[in-house]
């Protein structure tokens, strides 16, 4: 055991883990993070996506003591009652089935949409290639992320208006 | 762009207002008239409806979630008959109580079918309430009232609330459910359109929660070992070794009953975080006494299947006319042909995993369970905790989750008896997860099959004679749903001549239903082979096919379960002309046409590929039109369809699950081939919504995607698909 100190959504976590324990477990388990899924464990996947400095990666196969940056998870893709364009996409093309790959695909198109403004078929082909859905709802994917990436403004964030909050 | 959270996805049921009005309804499935009766055999369900003064309308929705939208749909129907405005509604899941709710099941696709008229009944009670609250305020004769937007409104324009009727609404009597009356379907609002999901706020922010989610004070976390070889029984392992490993607290033999669909034997390991028992799983080095194992091994069940298609014979489920002699008539046009599919996986996304606390009671109340279960079958939980562990089926309480997939893998109750008897052992609750492999390794797999099938056509090339060998699996003599083989299936009604045998071997590996069970591996033997047969003709596919479908008649009238073909011949003719049916196609292009009809639901489907010299194989668009009555919510039925045909194509193209001496060889997803996003066809969807009962969509539009793509293929190539996975012929879809 030993310990860390990891930022994730903004705010540090002080952490006393075994080194090899995968950022996805300390998270799910150890920060009550749980939007972040377990899907396969081998990084062949992509349920348990988040960004670490903004890059997509495979939280099942990185071990806290690997984990040198920035952690964000779906939950602290937007902040407050924000939501990301792509998640706004995600309800206005309603996507999710049983919902339990999305998370992770929209880290994997948020990572996408950072880098790329507007992503051709084969980008949004080769980005979205680790992120497995078995509801089978690629189709709907794709049409979010050409939505988001036509929608978006230019903080990457669609502005809620307050006005119906609950 | 500005937009706002939508409200419906934050409100909790803490939130309503007190003086608000909830209605509870106790309607016995009985009471919807005797053909819904039938259908679906004997049941209750009820649902709640709530209204708070602020005008949220809270509905219930009773059925587990796993993705088929039912959590959308059933409440639209409510909401609908009430004049709700579905912006003010709110849904959340019902706790279990089959004392309230009736069996809370999903499968089958029979869940729409079982519930539209109750959730009518549900929804227009409501509203007669409202109206006689309305009545009572306003002093308006009733008759001059309507329900609609979220208010009552008289003849004179006055109008009021949901919300400001609620207090008095609830003091109203309940109406009589016989009489009713239901809106004319002419003037829905709500039925019919596209509604995104009702949790897809929460999904797309990380806040949904599903069974794996579940977290308890004191909860320990659980992995369970099982043998390798299905069914062995676990002598010792290498306690103290793992025992000492960080962040474990204990590990344990579990004997169990040696009931796969209840409690095998294996070894539990109790820890801190599921990381730590996950190692601790992988340091394992477990003896096994495999004598009452599965000795199953690919490779014979093939050369068993194959030895019973060569041989022929099997008990005749259905004839007519005479077989033998149109056979023998036509020989100079006859043909025969094997087909054959494998076992695959159901392979949830969220693996198997149950949150557990057994907790010992009194003598006098006796021990409790109570667990948190991502199942699609919570009614048929306690019975079973009884008869394993004891517990009065009043001691167990079951919370449904959220499912990550269900496809039929999640009505079997195995995951829950091991959380339950870890957590008995271990003191405390216990969150136990299956790791990817141990999901993979121990499912109720879609059962793989052999079928052999002959054809003969008169002289105008017309087909007269059909004999199918059908030769499926039973384990213990038992068949899974996907080894049955009914005596009503097309086209047995539709010709002359026709004949259905079958033929079974028992096996060790243990199948279940695997979405559209049965009709997703036979559609593709009957759809192929019927074309194999135009092809022998010379006659183009499409007209073919009407032709066997004859006149437009029910076969058998009123059972909604029987193929009707004036239903038939519409979604055949209607995808052919979206296809662009009969036009040329370049080299190394075809198209490929299929039917099938199960779930009382008619579908047809055409494929477009194109495969290179390399057998590159590029599915490029499906078209599909499916008959299933009126459509709930639109987009959630296209995505039904849309999900079928890519988990169609997923399985066909690449999964086959093989196992050696009892063990499945298969672990996880890099050793079992998945679809991607990059070879996921263009899908277009059309419903033709009929007057026919409305039926559920989640499974019917799997079964004619493997022959219309197998169709395909031979149109573009010439070379008939007769197996699956197209893996094994050679194929990469790419
Ligand atoms: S759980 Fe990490 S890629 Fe599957
Ligand atoms: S929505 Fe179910 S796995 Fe993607």
């Amino acid at each position: 055991m030993a310990n860390y100190t990891i930022k994730v959504n903004g705010a540090d976590h002080a952490v006393d883990a075994d080194p090899a324990m995968p950022l996805l477990w300390v998270l799910r388990d150890r920060l009550g993070l749980v939007g972040t899924k377990y899907g396969c464990g081998i990084a062949q996947c992509g349920a348990c996506t988040v960004h670490v400095n903004g890059h997509a990666v495979r939280s099942c196969v990185l071990p806290i003591s690997g984990v040198s940056g920035e952690v964000t998870t779906i939950e602290g893709l937007a902040p407050g009652n924000q939501l990301h364009p792509l998640q706004q996409a995600w309800i206005d093309e309603d996507v999710p089935q049983c919902g339990y790959c999305q998370s992770g695909q929209i880290m994997s198109a948020a990572a996408l949409l950072a880098a790329t403004r507007e992503p051709s078929d084969a980008d949004i082909d080769s980005a979205m290639a680790g992120n497995f859905c078995r509801c089978g709802t690629y189709i709907r994917i794709r049409a979010a992320i050409k939505r988001a990436a036509r929608s978006r403004d230019v903080s990457g964030l669609v502005e809620s208006s307050g006005e119906e909050q609950a | 762009m500005k937009t706002t959270m939508n409200r419906r996805g934050f409100l909790k049921a803490s939130a309503l207002a007190t003086g608000g009005m909830m209605l509870e309804f106790s309607l016995p499935l009985s009471a919807i008239g005797e053909e819904l009766g039938t259908l679906v055999g004997s049941g209750e369900l009820n649902a709640y409806v709530k209204i708070a003064s602020d005008g949220t309308i809270t509905i219930y929705s009773a059925n587990p979630e796993m993705g088929q939208g039912i959590k959308t749909a059933l409440p639209m129907i409510i909401a609908e008959e009430m004049g709700a405005r579905w912006e003010d509604v709110v849904v959340l899941q019902s706790p279990v109580d089959d004392s309230k709710y009736g069996r809370q099941g999903a499968g089958g696709s029979t869940t729409i079918p079982r519930s539209f008229d109750l959730m009518r009944q549900v929804g227009a009670s409501a509203r007669e309430m409202l109206i006689g609250a309305a009545a009572e305020s306003m002093e308006v004769p009733r008759g001059e009232l309507e329900a609609k937007d979220s208010k009552v409104t008289s003849t004179s324009g006055h109008s009021l609330t949901f919300g400001q009727l609620a207090s008095l609404a609830v003091k109203q009597p309940i109406p009589d459910p016989d009489t009713l009356k239901f809106k004319d379907p002419e003037d829905y609002t709500i039925i019919g359109t596209s509604v995104s999901g009702v949790d897809n706020l929460v999904i797309a922010t990380g806040m949904s929660r599903f069974g794996i989610d579940t977290s308890v004070p004191d909860m320990l976390y659980a992995v369970y070992h099982k043998c390798p070889a299905i069914g062995g029984k676990a002598v010792s392992f290498n306690e103290a070794e793992i025992k000492k490993l960080p962040g474990i607290v204990d590990a344990f033999i579990i004997d169990g009953n040696g009931d796969v669909n209840q409690l095998l034997s294996g070894v539990a390991i109790v820890g801190r975080d599921t990381w730590s028992v996950f190692a601790a799983k992988d340091a394992l080095k477990v003896k096994w006494d495999e004598s009452a194992a599965s000795k199953d091994d690919w490779d014979e069940i093939v050369r068993t299947g194959e030895r019973l298609q060569d041989k022929g014979g099997g008990n005749v489920i259905y004839r007519a006319g005479d077989v033998d002699l149109a056979l023998r008539r036509h020989t100079d046009r006859t043909i025969e042909a094997d087909y054959s599919y494998p076992f695959v996986a159901h392979l949830c996304m969220e693996p198997m995993n149950t949150t557990a606390h057994y907790k010992k009671g009194s003598a006098s109340t006796g021990d409790e369970i109570e667990a948190w279960v991502p199942t699609q079958a919570a009614y048929r939980i306690p019975s079973v905790m009884n008869d394993v562990f004891g517990v009065s089926e009043k001691n167990v309480t079951i919370h449904q989750t959220r499912l990550g997939g269900g496809f039929g893998r999640r009505g079997s109750a195995e995951f829950v008896c091991e959380a339950v008897a870890i957590s008995k052992r271990a003191g405390k609750p216990v969150k136990l997860t299956w790791t990817r492999p141990d999901d993979m390794q121990h499912d109720f797999y879609r059962v793989a099959g052999f079928q052999h099938v002959k054809g003969s056509l008169d002289k105008q090339g017309r087909l007269v004679a059909w004999d199918q060998h059908f030769i499926g699996m039973t384990r213990n003599g038992e068949g899974p749903s996907g080894s049955r083989f009914s005596p009503s299936e097309f086209p047995l009604l539709n010709l002359p001549n026709t004949r259905g045998t079958m033929s079974t071997f028992d096996i060790g590996t243990p199948c279940g239903p695997w979405r559209a069970p049965g009709s997703n591996t036979h559609a593709f033997v009957v759809q192929s082979f019927i074309h194999e047969l135009a092809t022998l003709a010379g006659r183009d596919h499409l007209e073919f096919l009407l032709e066997i479908m004859g006149e437009r008649r029910w076969l058998e009238p009123g059972n909604i379960r029987a193929l009707n073909t004036g239903r038939a011949i519409d979604v055949i003719k209607l995808v052919a002309e979206k296809a662009g049916w009969g036009r040329d196609m370049p080299e190394g292009s075809g198209l490929g046409l299929a039917f099938h009809f199960s779930h009382a639901a008619h579908v047809a489907e055409v494929a477009e590929v194109s495969v290179d010299t390399q057998k590159r194989l590029r599915v490029h668009k499906l078209w599909a039109v499916a008959d299933v009555g009126p459509i709930i919510n639109l987009s959630g039925a296209t995505s039904q369809v849309q999900g079928s045909i890519i988990d169609g194509l997923s399985t066909m193209a690449g999964q086959k699950i093989t196992m050696s001496g009892g063990r499945i060889e298969q672990h996880n997803l890099d050793d079992y081939n998945v679809m991607r996003i990059a070879q996921a066809p263009d899908v277009e969807v059309h419903f033709i919504q009929s007057d026919n009962r409305p039926t559920g969509i989640g499974e019917p539009g799997l079964p004619p995607l493997a022959p219309a793509v197998g169709n395909a293929i031979f149109a573009a190539t010439g070379v008939r698909v007769r197996t699956m996975p197209l893996t094994d012929l050679g194929y990469r879809l790419v």
